[in-house]
């Protein structure tokens, strides 16, 4: 059982380390992603860049896109799920190749 | 760590194609091997791409006022070596260029480079060096994710200032520039991943703190 409690601090640990951001006074931001900083940095660098190649499909609203996000979490989380309990459950027999 | 689509000259992302390949190659090749060999392991596997997935659709909050995320290579490349990532990796960057216009398909060599490749090498051989040196498995699977993950941002950030140099100081200060944005960011999350792959590392083995922890997941005994 030591185990589960350690898992349960480090999860814990993960959830403050994810929460201070939000929480902490005197940290400002926008939270924009890093991924379009950086692109935006390019641009800045490069003023009138265009890029050269679009995305052959673009989710139509932010809402679409977060659709997917949650739905690659979902199935991700899932599947994780799916594993660790059916090798709790087996765990009697000791194995973990199931 | 997704360069945006089109925004890698043309000769950049055929290099970083070529240069992605052939690890991409060799990866299917280990992957295929292991399977044969260790069928057994096949769950193991895919819940390591799952990790990856989760991962890296959790965009999260960081200390510096803007978001990243994980990317969950760590924890594969523990287990089963780093080629093997270089293919799971691909199939999660792969998934987000087409389905979420978040990557592309002209930066996926140098994005495959960063995740799937860069980062689990240093994972691995974080973690090698940290059983060599007698480290607690724990810790080494802490550094080795938390590492692993870091190292892929600062990837990026080389990628970027190699194809757009500052015109005053260069490919050092354009990659200072970068890794301000991608690098610093990461630190925090990074060290969430690090945790969190401790955690489902022993939740999927059941052997928290055992010796035969890893081994038991990649399918070397028994």
């Amino acid at each position: 059982m030591m185990a589960a409690r350690r898992s349960f601090w480090l999860i814990a640990a993960v959830v403050a380390i994810v929460a201070a951001p939000l929480v902490l006074p005197g940290l400002q931001g926008e939270f924009r992603g890093s991924d379009d900083l950086g692109t935006d940095a390019i641009v800045a660098a490069n003023p009138g860049y265009q890029p050269w190649f679009q995305p052959l499909w673009k989710p139509p609203s932010d809402e679409i896109e977060s659709l997917l996000f949650a739905l690659q979490a979902a199935l991700g989380a899932g599947f994780l799920g799916y594993v660790i309990g059916r090798r709790h459950s087996s765990r009697r027999d000791d194995v973990a190749d199931r | 760590m997704h360069i945006m689509e089109g925004y890698l000259p043309v000769a950049h992302a055929a290099g970083w194609f070529a240069v992605s390949a052939p690890f991409v190659v060799a990866g299917a090749r280990k992957l295929r091997r292991i399977v044969t060999e260790r069928p057994q392991v096949k769950m193991t596997l895919a819940a390591a791409a799952a990790f990856t997935f989760v991962l890296s659709a959790l965009k999260m909050p960081s200390v510096t006022g803007s978001c990243s995320h994980p990317t969950g290579t760590g924890l594969g490349a523990v287990v089963f070596g780093p080629l093997v990532m270089a293919v799971l990796g691909s199939i999660v960057l792969l998934f987000q260029a087409l389905l979420l216009a978040h990557g592309g398909l002209t930066t996926l060599g140098a994005n495959v480079f960063s995740m799937a490749i860069a980062g689990p090498w240093v994972s691995w051989a974080v973690w090698r060096l940290a059983a060599k040196i007698g480290v607690p498995s724990a810790v080494g699977v802490f550094l080795a994710a938390t590492l692993g993950d870091l190292a892929t941002y600062a990837t990026t950030s080389v990628q970027l200032a190699l194809a757009y140099p500052d015109p005053a100081s260069g490919i050092l200060g354009a990659t200072l520039k970068f890794g301000g944005i991608y690098a610093i960011t990461q630190i925090p999350l990074a060290i969430a991943e690090g945790l969190l792959t401790v955690v489902v590392m022993n939740a999927l083995s059941g052997r928290a703190g055992k010796p035969d922890e890893i081994s038991s997941l990649s399918g070397e005994i028994k």
